[in-house]
């Protein structure tokens, strides 16, 4: 199932940081759960459509018509770092 | 007159227009019970007492002018954390958004407001809606009003508790697995998860989209009849949100059992609290007395229904909870570079629960599983539908126990797996999209509520509310309370 | 050695609906920081996104122009990767199921006409702006913009079956004025209206496999697309015929430097963890809604410049810079049928008087592909009409016309006003010019000496001495006719 390594990739693809003993207990807990859900295998479902929504519905859109914006000051309210008219983050590196 | 806490909001509303009460007198007593006994239940994160009393001094004009709003003037309600409310702090019961204040009001929270409601707080949960138990709050443990040391069930713990505890008249909470039904099964009082589309979401921080739904909390059918007339509706700001007009489900609650096919679930009784059983089956019983007629009803799918739901919630979730990132608003923990500090953010922001069903999510959607997880869950969904719709050929409302057991101790389901096992009744309805309902049938032998569950075809809350209704006024559960002082 | 070349573009392309895609504020370019945001576009806890329907339009619009097959199940999916610039950390793409797929562009190669495939077409929303506070490499911080987010972007992606770098510019140009055609982007590559990127390789002549392929991002000008290109097409030469093999990567272009450098290489690709976008529910684009969109599609640059070739017998040349925008070209037809007497056809001559006009005086104060500009010209159509009416009645010279334009840009005035107002006339009146020649004839005994020894230029200082006389009004036919005649007979 899965391996510490899958389970360290995930993490970087969900901007986790876990611990070591934090990626362990997590591996063994997926596999828990990947072992429960294993059961809808039982299940055909070839000729089967997903569904994606609830209720069927189709082309529910909005005319191009303008609505409010937010005043700047409340756009930025509650910025982390606010660096006047922007937000502002720490260095980026290209991954 | 009667301690004003006491009575549904439609009491109170009665109270109100013949004047033997009015909506301050009845705030405040309602804000002196949360400030008494709050400490002991825990239900709010935040308390709004200013802006109550100016609602219900608002309420109060109004009524002496002889010009309510309608039903729901004046009455004291609490809202799940999970829901937006402008200039006010929305947690989500979670570290990363301790200090996040929305701009903006969710829908059903203007259109209770345009209701003339009086908001007493914001109330406790589950982080981000994960849980059973409301016991993965990041911030405190809300305690089950029927016994301080049990859990109120979650991931609308708050909301429960507090309507449950006569905390407030009414609450909202939400429901993507059974959030909303569960608690209300385990704090004996009424919780409905309406059909898929039936009430807005924006506003509602979203954990699984094609799953959340918003409903009510309250003392009696009729006060869930009232709110979610109140809420329900279409609203161009959620795609999702369905067309159909919103019946006056109030009004077409006393018509009786007559002539209603109810479906007796079937189920697989391992593991299930005998005391559950029992109250179930004598439920069914007092249906029966009423009129109905019934017959056994199979949903061959569900018993997979939890299996897909904990591919598609997480994986819905990964991707609605990417956003906390701390770059525009939120916590933000400190870092060498942006890498960095996103996942530290989120490591220290997030909770254990959260943070398995992001990874159990992000796995599902990742390059390679996504056929043989989320698309195989999808299918499933599917076939849950199609159980559904047979049934209904035949029945017009599917009866079965909420939950297999009662409200356990804090503490007592640390594994994972078997805390997904208390949504094994609730999570096939949130599946297919159907509306359902939770309304108390009894105790157990330790004194704990016990609640009936109805499903009922999509947009057809009129019929489980009918139901419900015809039920609660053949039985006295409602007028047990929890002995809180 | 002789390299195939292999080139494929992706181009984004910003539409010029009034609000974002999926909420309602404005997508004005240049506006102060962090002013055109709600929550929706701030992905903000709680908010929803809801589709622009003219967005919609606008890609069935192109597609159709494009000649693609229109997709009636059409979906919006979610493209999950972490950066700054995108509010939720996913941007609302599409992904199996896109707008429209399998179309194509003529473009102009030389000795001929060539058809590039189109792969596909969907719709997006645009990210926000990034600000390094210093360089990518080394800034300790950047700054974030959020009003470009959520912008409609329509992206197309190209098969790879440009074989150069300046098919891929000719593609880029076709594209663009398809585009601009449209009223669907305003093709403005500086502002980022329009971005590019291109997929190159090379293979050996006849080979059927791809070779490796590189990518280039974010080319901001046809000049700089093609100059990128020639750099790669010489740089995978070079290592392919050195034995090395080509290294599959995204490269950037240093327009000032003139040549193309890796990205950092990323130890794995994106995962983008695609799934249906659960917020919004699918479209069925069929029936009235595409049909009443494929009833109003205008005319295209390429069909325009055809047509003006054999309906108004213009050069090929002069057809293609009046159609390099459909308000230029409305400009022009519009200003020969104001030429037309009545309601018949305009002469050829009149024809190419009004291309010549618009070519060499209209464009010099006018640019040919701003349409606001060219409909709020000082010079309207029916003006310019009315100037060239004026010499072809003899009313005034083609010189003193030069003038009256000038001013005519400057006072917006018709020319029939400023002629008069200015008693700017033309003297037709051959007694009277004739008199004048006879004193400058007078006047000037060294010219006529130097004429009768044979030097022909003589005369026509002596015609620009009369055109002097008469403060250049007089009909310079006439005048040179005269002076001819007059100094045949001395």
């Amino acid at each position: 199932m899965i391996e510490r390594k899958d389970v360290e990739h995930v993490a970087r693809l969900a901007r986790l940081a876990l611990s070591a003993a934090e990626i362990e207990k997590m591996r063994e807990q997926l596999n828990g759960i990947l072992a429960y859900i294993e059961k809808l295998n039982a299940l055909a479902t070839d000729d089967v459509e997903p569904t994606s929504h609830a209720v069927p519905m189709v082309n529910v859109m909005r005319d191009d018509a303008p609505g409010p914006c937010l005043p700047r000051d409340e756009a930025l309210a509650n910025a982390p770092d606010r660096a006047g008219e922007f937000f502002r983050v720490p260095r980026i590196i290209e991954d | 007159m009667t301690d004003p806490t006491r009575l549904t909001a439609h009491e109170l509303t009665d109270a109100f227009r013949s004047g033997a009460a009015t909506p301050s007198a009845v705030t405040e007593a309602y804000l002196g019970r949360i400030a008494k006994l709050d400490g002991k239940v825990r239900a709010y994160l935040t308390v709004t007492d200013g802006r109550a009393r100016a609602a219900a001094a608002a309420s109060d004009a109004r009524y002496r002018a002889g010009k309510p709003l309608g039903p729901l003037d004046g009455v004291p309600i609490s809202y799940k954390d999970v829901l937006s409310t402008r200039g006010v702090k929305t947690t989500c019961g979670s570290r990363i958004l301790e200090s996040w204040v929305p701009p903006f009001d969710a829908t059903v929270v203007t259109r209770l407001a345009a209701a003339g409601v009086v908001p007493l707080g914001k109330s406790n949960m589950d982080e981000f809606a994960m849980g059973s138990s409301t016991e993965h709050s990041a911030f405190q443990l809300t305690a089950n009003p029927w016994d301080l040391a049990r859990v109120p069930g979650g991931s609308s713990g708050g909301p429960a508790a507090a309507v449950a505890g006569d905390l407030a008249a009414i609450s909202l909470g939400t429901d993507t697995g059974g959030s909303i039904r569960q608690p209300g099964a385990f704090c004996g009082i009424v919780g409905m998860k309406p059909t898929y589309g039936r009430v807005s979401r924006y506003g509602l921080v979203a954990f699984a989209s094609s799953l959340d739904q918003i409903g009510p909390f309250a003392k009696d059918v009729r006060d869930a009849a009232l709110v979610l007339r109140a809420i329900a509706g279409v609203d161009p700001a959620d795609a999702t949100s369905v067309d159909v007009p919103v019946p006056d489900y109030a009004a077409s609650l006393g018509e009786g059992m007559r002539g209603l096919r109810v479906g007796v679930l079937e189920y697989d009784t391992a593991g299930m609290d005998p005391d559950v059983q029992r109250a179930v089956t004598a439920a069914i019983d007092v249906l029966k007395g009423l009129g109905a007629t019934t017959q056994a009803v199979t949903l061959p799918t569900a018993d997979h229904g939890l299996a897909a739901y904990y591919i598609i919630a997480p994986a819905e979730a990964s991707s609605n909870l990417a956003r906390y990132d701390g770059v525009k608003y939120g916590l933000r923990a400190l870092g060498k570079d942006l890498i960095d500090m996103e996942s530290r953010t989120r490591a220290a922001g997030f909770g254990a629960e959260v943070k398995r069903r992001i990874m159990l999510g992000t796995y599902a959607l990742s390059s390679g599983y996504y056929d043989a997880y989320y698309g195989k869950a999808q299918k499933v969904r599917t076939l849950i539908r199609r159980d559904f719709d047979a049934a209904f050929e035949h029945v017009d409302v599917i009866v079965g126990p909420t939950t297999p057991g009662v409200a356990f101790k804090h503490g007592e389901k640390e594994d994972p797996l078997a805390m997904y096992l208390n949504d094994v009744f609730t999570v096939p309805a949130n599946l297919s999209g159907n509306p359902g309902i939770s309304v108390p049938c009894g105790f157990s032998t330790s004194d704990l509520p016990i609640g009936l569950h109805l499903v009922g075809r999509a947009f057809d809350e009129a019929t489980i509310l009918r139901v419900a209704y015809a039920y609660e006024q053949a039985t006295t559960w409602r007028t047990r309370r929890p002995e809180l002082a | 050695m002789t390299w195939e070349v292999v080139i494929g573009l992706e181009v984004h392309a910003e539409l010029t609906t009034r609000t974002k895609m999926f909420c309602g504020c404005p997508t004005t370019f240049g506006a102060s920081p962090n002013t055109q945001t709600c929550p929706i576009c701030l992905g903000m806890p709680g908010t929803l996104p809801v589709i622009n329907r003219r967005a919609i339009e606008f890609g069935v619009r192109t597609a159709l122009a494009f000649n693609c097959r229109i997709n009636t199940a059409c979906r919006f999916a979610r493209k999950h990767y972490y950066y700054p610039d995108m509010p939720k950390n996913f941007q609302i793409s599409q992904y199996e199921e896109p707008l429209a797929e399998d179309g194509w562009l003529e473009i102009d190669v030389q000795g001929g006409t060539k058809r590039i495939g189109i792969q596909r077409l969907h719709m997006e929303e645009d990210v926000g702006k990034l600000i390094h506070d210093g360089t990518l490499e080394t800034a300790p911080s950047s700054r974030v913009d959020f009003n470009r987010a959520g912008v409609p972007l329509m992206e197309t992606v190209s098969k790879p079956e440009l074989r150069s770098p300046e098919e891929a510019a000719a593609y880029l140009r076709a594209f663009r004025s398809v585009l601009m055609y449209l009223g669907v982007c305003d093709g403005n590559m500086e502002e980022g209206s329009m971005r590019c990127d291109a997929n190159i390789s090379l293979r050996r002549p006849g080979a059927t496999e791809l070779g490796t392929k590189v990518e280039i991002k974010n080319l901001n000008s046809f000049r700089n697309a093609q100059r990128a290109l020639e750099f790669e097409v010489k740089r995978q030469a070079q290592a392919l015929e050195a034995g090395e093999k080509i290294v599959q990567e995204t490269r950037l272009f240093d327009a000032d430097k003139g040549y193309t450098r890796s990205m950092r290489s990323k130890e794995y690709a994106h995962d983008y963890r695609y799934f249906p976008e659960p917020d919004l529910v699918p479209l069925k684009l069929e029936g009235a809604f595409v049909d009443g969109i494929r009833a109003a599609l205008p005319e295209l640059a390429r069909a325009q410049q055809q047509r003006f070739v054999a309906q108004y017998g213009l050069p090929a040349y002069d057809a293609g810079i009046l159609t390099q925008s459909r308000a230029l070209a409305g400009y022009y037809e519009a200003a020969v049928s104001a030429l037309a007497p009545g309601g018949s056809t305009a002469s050829p001559a009149s024809a190419k008087a009004v291309a010549n006009w618009i070519m060499s005086e209209l464009l010099r104060v006018v640019p040919g592909d701003d349409e606001r500009a060219i409909a709020e010209s000082p010079v309207p159509p029916a003006h310019l009409a009315g100037l060239i009416a004026l010499i072809d009645d003899g009313t005034i010279s083609g010189k003193i016309a030069k003038d009256v334009f000038e001013k005519m840009v400057r006072s917006r005035e018709d020319a029939r006003t400023i002629v008069q107002r200015e008693g700017l006339t033309q003297v037709a009146d051959t007694g009277a010019i004739a008199a004048i020649v006879d004193q400058v004839i007078a006047a000037n005994p060294k010219a006529i000496a130097d004429f009768k020894a044979g030097k022909t230029a003589a005369a026509k200082s002596l015609v620009g001495q009369v055109m002097k006389a008469t403060q250049g009004k007089a009909n310079p036919a006439i005048v040179n006719t005269l002076i001819e005649e007059k100094l045949a007979k001395v």
